[in-house]
């Protein structure tokens, strides 16, 4: 693990055409339908898309945390182990230790009947072998890490005593318990107020500077992600339709998605004006259109992009940076 | 914790009063005068006053009770009036030997139920699922008087392997813990036990499958718990509300067996409750109402602890 986080060129997550398909008896949802992307250890990637776009379920899929019915399919490497195929006991040991989570709602990711504490213990001592009290230790050293005000109380507090921030800080400090070199977030901060929400995004910040974990962070919010991410990626029906760094896709996104993505949201520039909403409903992931997944709400779409979905495209003149739009510097010209 | 413990233990005062309320009230509630049970209807007109005088029937109705509630709170419920004796003694007889049954039964179904409710809410959905579930919609419909009949003619009448009534050898109506007597607990304990496997499972069912949806499982998946320290936190969760069925059931078993201990002639409550009734006896129908509904009192105020000691949000 430690050899992985010196190799700056070595990435710490390498995903290659994730596929995940939920089949059920009736119907069959496309979740995620080819992704690719890599990270860099200390890297913070914001997956970035509406309710339904797949951003969760390509977090879960990253541990294999999917319910029976899901079908993965692709290649997800975790710290140089390949998710998909190590057995139940492997998985089970690299979750939590390399690769953690961080849920979209503490109160119900807690058990109820164990106190936040024991929780906290039971992880460090499932994947390291350490005394009780050795346990009870680091547990204390990671709520005052998460600054949580009197943290000796607080570990033998049950979740429903803790408030809704604390609950969340509880949650980060159970992610961090075995310093994992991945985490991902699956929207931390949507289930909060927005005051704590800047607090939580900070505290996360600030401790993903410390530790030099790469993150992975799921949010439908512009605003969270451009304040803590390095690269964004733009997820659509399951595919990402846009990644690359930060500043680049706030300044000048290349996808028609990303672009009345962006003009949808409230910024100092849009005032006194009327937002843009962008027309039409996302598409039905039973049936998903045979071209690109945007066209039928896009306001540039050409005969092409109904022929097949636009592969990726690496953006001319700019490092690391994919967009999959004919139109976007590709064989297709702006009309 | 220690205020909502006296709290819950202070609320059973009430309750049990409310129960010695309608128990004595039952004489009163019963069509035509209590002393018409005991004295014949030709007894000259002055005997029957003198009666009346004598059991206190000539008073208000409230000192009526407030005198019996007072016997009562010593421990004195009566005398018998078909056996002439204590009712008190009476009771000593019958409650262990129906204890008997109701643990048995409870503990038997439980076990089952558990079981059964456990796999069918962990493989939800699959062919396993329905077996459970069919299992336990027959447990819940299928009337255990019925049932005991249907057992007593399978195993004592046809296969002659097991005793078809009583409690032992030769009518023997106390309880020893030896072969000949485990050997007629068998048949009733089977037979009671069908309706509370049948409410565990389903309850267990329900539970547990309601425990794997939530989120936190997910979450201790996500920490790397194997799947068996996952069963445990699923297992704990799904203790309480357990728990707390199981009481119950008990509790019914304990009151409601009147059925079963009269096919299998077992010398417990129910047979007591039975002929009490027949042979207007109320005294004794009172008495063993009454005990009958303190243990099932006692009963909830013991799952009610059970449960908050278990589930820190039961406590406020």
């Amino acid at each position: 693990m430690s050899e992985l986080r010196t190799s700056a060129n070595q990435p710490i997550v390498d995903v290659r055409n994730l596929e995940v398909t939920f089949v059920s008896r009736d119907s069959t949802v496309n979740a995620v339908n080819g992704v690719n992307f890599t990270l860099q250890p200390g890297e913070v990637l914001c997956i970035l898309g509406e309710s339904g776009s797949g951003k969760s379920v390509t977090l879960r899929a990253l541990m294999r945390l999917l319910p029976r019915q899901a079908q993965i399919s692709g290649c997800v490497t975790v710290g140089g182990k390949d998710v998909l195929s190590l057995t139940e006991r492997k998985l089970a040991d690299l979750r939590g230790s390399e690769i953690a989570m961080i849920f979209q709602e503490p109160a119900v990711s807690f058990d109820p009947i164990y106190t936040v504490g024991r929780q906290i213990t039971e992880s460090i001592r499932r994947h390291e072998n350490v005394s009780g009290a050795e346990a009870q230790q680091r547990a204390l050293d990671l709520f005052e890490r998460v600054q949580i005000p009197s943290p000796e109380r607080r570990l033998r507090a049950f979740s429903h005593e803790l408030s809704g921030g604390m609950r969340q800080r509880a949650m980060i400090a159970l992610a961090l318990a075995c310093q994992p070199s991945v985490l991902l977030a699956d929207e931390p901060t949507t289930a909060l107020d927005a005051t704590v929400q800047i607090q939580i995004l900070l505290l996360l910040r600030e401790l993903q500077r410390e530790l030099g974990m790469a993150v992975i962070f799921v949010t439908h919010d512009v605003g969270v992600a451009v304040e803590i991410a390095d690269r964004i990626a733009v997820m659509y029906a399951g595919r990402f339709v846009e990644i690359g760094p930060t500043k680049k896709i706030i300044n000048s996104p290349q996808h028609p998605y990303t672009k009345g993505l962006l003009s949808s949201t409230v910024n100092s520039s849009s005032r006194g004006k009327r937002l843009k909403a962008i027309p039409g409903s996302p598409p039905d992931m039973t049936q998903l259109p045979i071209g690109c997944a945007f066209g039928p709400r896009c306001d540039h779409v050409h005969p092409a992009c109904r022929a097949q979905v636009p592969a990726e495209t690496q953006l001319a003149g700019v490092d690391d940076y994919m967009v999959r739009c004919l139109l976007a510097d590709g064989p297709l010209e702006l009309t | 914790m220690l205020t909502y413990l006296i709290r819950r233990i202070l609320y059973v005062i009430p309750i049990c009063l409310g129960v010695t309320v309608l128990v004595f009230g039952l004489v009163h509630l019963a069509p035509g005068d209590p002393l018409s049970a005991v004295v014949p209807p030709d007894a000259p007109e002055e005997m029957v006053q003198e009666l009346r005088v004598a059991y206190g029937f000539d008073k208000p109705l409230p000192i009526q009770y407030a005198t019996w509630l007072g016997r009562v709170l010593t421990g004195d419920l009566g005398v018998s009036v078909a056996r002439g004796r204590e009712v008190t003694s009476e009771l000593a007889l019958a409650v262990p030997n129906t204890l008997i049954l109701a643990v048995g039964g409870t503990l038997l179904g439980f076990t089952l139920g558990a079981f059964f409710g456990g796999v069918a809410g962990y493989f939800q959905g699959r062919w396993i699922d329905k077996l459970a579930t069919g299992i336990a919609i027959t447990g819940v419909s299928v009337p255990h008087y019925w049932l005991g009949l249907v057992l007593v003619i399978i195993f004592s009448v046809e296969m002659n392997v097991l005793p078809a009534i009583g409690m032992g050898p030769n009518g023997s109506s106390t309880w020893v813990w030896d072969t000949e007597h485990m050997k007629h607990l068998v048949l009733p304990i089977i037979t009671l036990s069908v309706i509370p496997m049948g409410i565990i499972t389903r309850t267990v069912r329900a539970t547990v499958a309601e425990i794997l949806n939530q989120e936190f499982v997910q979450a201790l998946h996500a920490k790397g718990l194997l799947n068996h320290q996952v069963l445990m936190h699923v297992v704990t969760n799904a203790a309480p509300t357990t728990l707390a069925v199981m009481g119950i059931q008990l509790g019914y078993l304990l009151g409601g067996s009147i059925l079963v201990e009269t096919v299998f002639q077992w010398p417990g409550t129910g047979s007591l409750l039975n002929s009490a009734i027949f042979e207007r006896d109320i005294p004794l129908l009172q008495g063993t109402i009454l005990v009958l509904a303190m243990f099932f009192v006692f009963l909830n105020l013991l799952v009610d602890l059970v449960q908050s000691a278990i589930d820190p949000r039961m406590v406020r």
